[in-house]
């Protein structure tokens, strides 16, 4: 076990590089840069959101951590394990421990098996249930995500996207998992579904004491969810804090261009504030900018910010930001 | 956003799962081939297609009752009525060896005299008989030929699309390679090289068209894999923690089968096309073997005199043509189903 029980997942300085390759001899003539030394802690039974604009790499993220891509570099501990020096088949083990829920609920189920074979797909191969006790167990857990059992022997595409994404969700509590990464579980649906699944994930939540890496695009709906949030930009994090600090006093230009974009139900309001608007577009994450990865688009940048990448430091307890003029915004 | 509880939406969820009822064909086929097969269904010209394979296999299976064999033991040996070259014309009596009169002969035709219904070929071979029991020869080497080459195909596209990398270089330089040679020409030559090791039949025929007819489905499914490969479904499962094997045979091969399968089913029409122009040629099957191929080969020398002896071209050559059409009328239908553009009509 770790030092520190409190906290279940420690990702340490973790890189996930894919190689590009070409011509006749398959060179490597480079590498998409897609997380370049992310840093966090999840503590347990919290949610963490991780926000970000597409192709920051939030999902490498979340699927570099349950070990789907081979990391270029870094350390994932988990409970005290280090998955990295897994073995297969104790990585297979390890799985019961840590699920995913996935964005597009059309193209997450397979379309040739019924939701029983889908939802007791985890049980059967991890030999955690048998025959009759499978049936059972996958008609408690689809009522666990209110959905009736009779659905049982039907296929995915006789659901809706909302249906889809709860029998993800069933599957992925089938283990009992204590982690589960959720990649934009909500972003593929009508705004109607999305409180739905929400709601039912933070039920869940309470009920079987998860802990979540929430991984979202909006920026309103991670406020909801999340006790603590961290922001990515092309491969990094760029600020991490508890979510009402964050969304209070942002500290990374990045994160405030982000919160002021945020529409807000009010005219009156949304006329007064102001609205901080980046210049120009994320460079490519194969030949990312020196320093600090920002500075590009960043309103305040300086000679220093393409010498050296900023620090990821705690200027306030619990309150991390890689900025050198992150002093600038303490008040 | 947090008025909606996920309690209380169960009875909506079971309406609209009502109005969801779809018949047990689609379950299984899942809604994608589910159109295909539907769209197969509605088209006129596929309809056609199905009709034209419909009445061919009727007429393999019934061949001992639609002209019952001379030699029961050998029943593809194609009954001669005499040794002269010069054919005989339709409705042209039986003179020597007559076999026995099926039951339905005498009802249509009024006598129970047995003759050459389409005529005889050169040597007096009856066309008839061999367009009856060519058709189960037709059906043989293409089902064979296609299971074959499907299987082949399966197997290695899988190895290449699974493995990746250095192996599916190497295999995809290989079928590349396989791709340049002439279909034809290179079938005629191992055919012909092989006849005289394993003797005359329909393997060396079948061999030399299973040796090169493998690569397209080896491509198919290879490409289709790659695809099935990165949905999220196959990520889900290794998430879960499924085993590689489990994956590949459970997950992947069920969802990227469907249009290799297809594939094959409709190659049957081109493979006893291949196989009568081989056949044609000479190469394979001993001379009197009741195989479309060969009853066209016996109008050979008679091609200048056609207008006298149509009857011993037009026949085989008209029930080789009507076979191949129903199977590329099915064929093209379901090119216009699987057509993208296609989706969402029918």
């Amino acid at each position: 076990m770790s030092a520190n029980n409190d906290v279940l997942l420690h990702v340490d300085n973790l890189v996930m590089h894919f190689p590009i390759y070409r011509g006749v001899f398959q060179r490597q003539v480079g590498a998409v840069h897609a997380v370049d030394g992310v840093s966090f802690d999840v503590k347990r039974g919290e949610t963490l959101g991780l926000v970000g604009e597409s192709g920051c790499g939030k999902s490498t993220t979340g699927r570099t951590i349950l070990q789907l891509y081979k990391a270029t570099a870094g350390k994932v501990l988990f409970d005290g394990a280090d998955l990295m020096s897994l073995k297969r088949e104790e990585m297979r083990w390890m799985r019961r421990q840590m699920q995913m829920i996935f964005q597009d609920p059309y193209a997450s189920l397979n379309p040739r098996m019924t939701v029983a074979d889908i939802v007791g797909e985890p049980l059967m191969v991890h030999n955690a249930a048998t025959g009759k006790e499978i049936q059972e167990r996958v008609a408690h857990l689809l009522e666990l995500v209110n959905l009736s059992p009779s659905f049982a022997g039907r296929y995915p595409h006789e659901f809706s996207g909302g249906q889809r994404q709860r029998i993800g969700v069933a599957r992925a509590l089938a283990l009992q998992p204590s982690f589960i990464v959720c990649d934009e579980p909500i972003s593929a649906l009508d705004v109607s579904i999305q409180a739905q699944v929400v709601n039912l994930l933070e039920e869940l939540q309470e009920q079987f004491n998860l802990t979540y890496l929430f991984i979202a695009h909006d920026l309103s709906m991670v406020r909801h969810i999340s006790k603590r949030v961290a922001v990515m930009y092309l491969g990094v994090i760029v600020e991490l804090a508890e979510r009402d600090e964050l969304y209070s006093q942002p500290l990374h230009p990045y994160t405030q261009a982000l919160l002021s974009a945020v529409p807000i139900p009010d005219p009156l309001a949304d006329a007064r504030r102001k609205r901080v608007i980046l210049e120009g577009d994320v460079p490519s994450p194969v030949n990312p900018p020196s320093g600090c990865r920002f500075r590009t688009r960043c309103p305040i940048a300086d000679k220093i910010c393409a010498e050296t990448r900023p620090e990821f430091r705690q200027l306030k307890p619990g309150h991390f930001v890689a900025c050198h003029f992150a002093e600038r915004f303490l008040q | 956003m947090t008025e909606t509880t996920p309690s209380g939406d169960n009875t909506l969820l079971r309406e609209t799962a009502a109005i969801r009822e779809i018949g047990r064909l689609e379950r299984f086929l899942g809604p994608e081939n589910y159109r295909i097969m539907v769209g197969l269904l509605k088209t006129p010209a596929s309809i056609i297609g199905f009709v034209l394979i419909g009445v061919f296999i009727i007429i393999a299976l019934a061949a001992p009752v639609i002209a019952p064999p001379v030699t029961p033991n050998d029943p593809y040996k194609i009954p001669r009525d005499g040794f002269s070259s010069e054919p005989q014309p339709m409705g042209s009596p039986w003179t020597r060896k007559t076999p026995p009169v099926p039951f339905w002969y005498e009802p249509i035709m009024g006598t129970d005299q047995w003759v050459h219904i389409l005529g005889t070929s050169q040597g007096q071979y009856d066309v008839f008989y061999g367009i009856i029991w060519g058709t189960r020869t037709a059906f043989r080497t293409g089902l064979i030929v296609t299971i074959a080459t499907f299987l082949i195909g399966i197997i290695i596209g899988s190895v290449s699309a699974y493995y990746g990398g250095i192996v599916d270089n190497i295999i995809m330089r290989v079928v590349d390679i396989f791709l340049t040679l002439p279909f034809i020409l290179a079938a005629l030559i191992l055919a012909a090289v092989l006849t005289p090791r394993i003797g005359k039949s329909l393997f060396p025929a079948i061999i030399a068209l299973v040796t090169f007819g493998w690569m397209g489905y080896a491509r198919i499914i290879r490409g289709d894999i790659l695809s099935i490969k990165e949905r999220d479904y196959i990520m889900a499962a290794r998430v879960i923690g499924v085993k590689d094997s489990r994956i590949l045979f459970r997950h992947i091969i069920p969802n990227a089968i469907f249009p290799t399968l297809v594939l094959a089913s409709l190659a049957i029409g081109d493979v006893v096309l291949s196989f009568a122009a081989l056949s044609f040629l000479g190469i394979g099957t001993e001379v009197g073997y009741a195989d479309w191929g060969q009853v066209l080969s016996f109008a050979r020398n008679w091609i200048t005199s056609l207008n006298t002896y149509w009857y011993i071209v037009v026949w085989p050559g008209l029930t080789l043509v009507l076979y191949v059409m129903g199977f590329n009328l099915v064929g093209d239908a379901l090119r216009d189903v699987l057509d993208p553009r296609m989706r969402g009509k029918s």
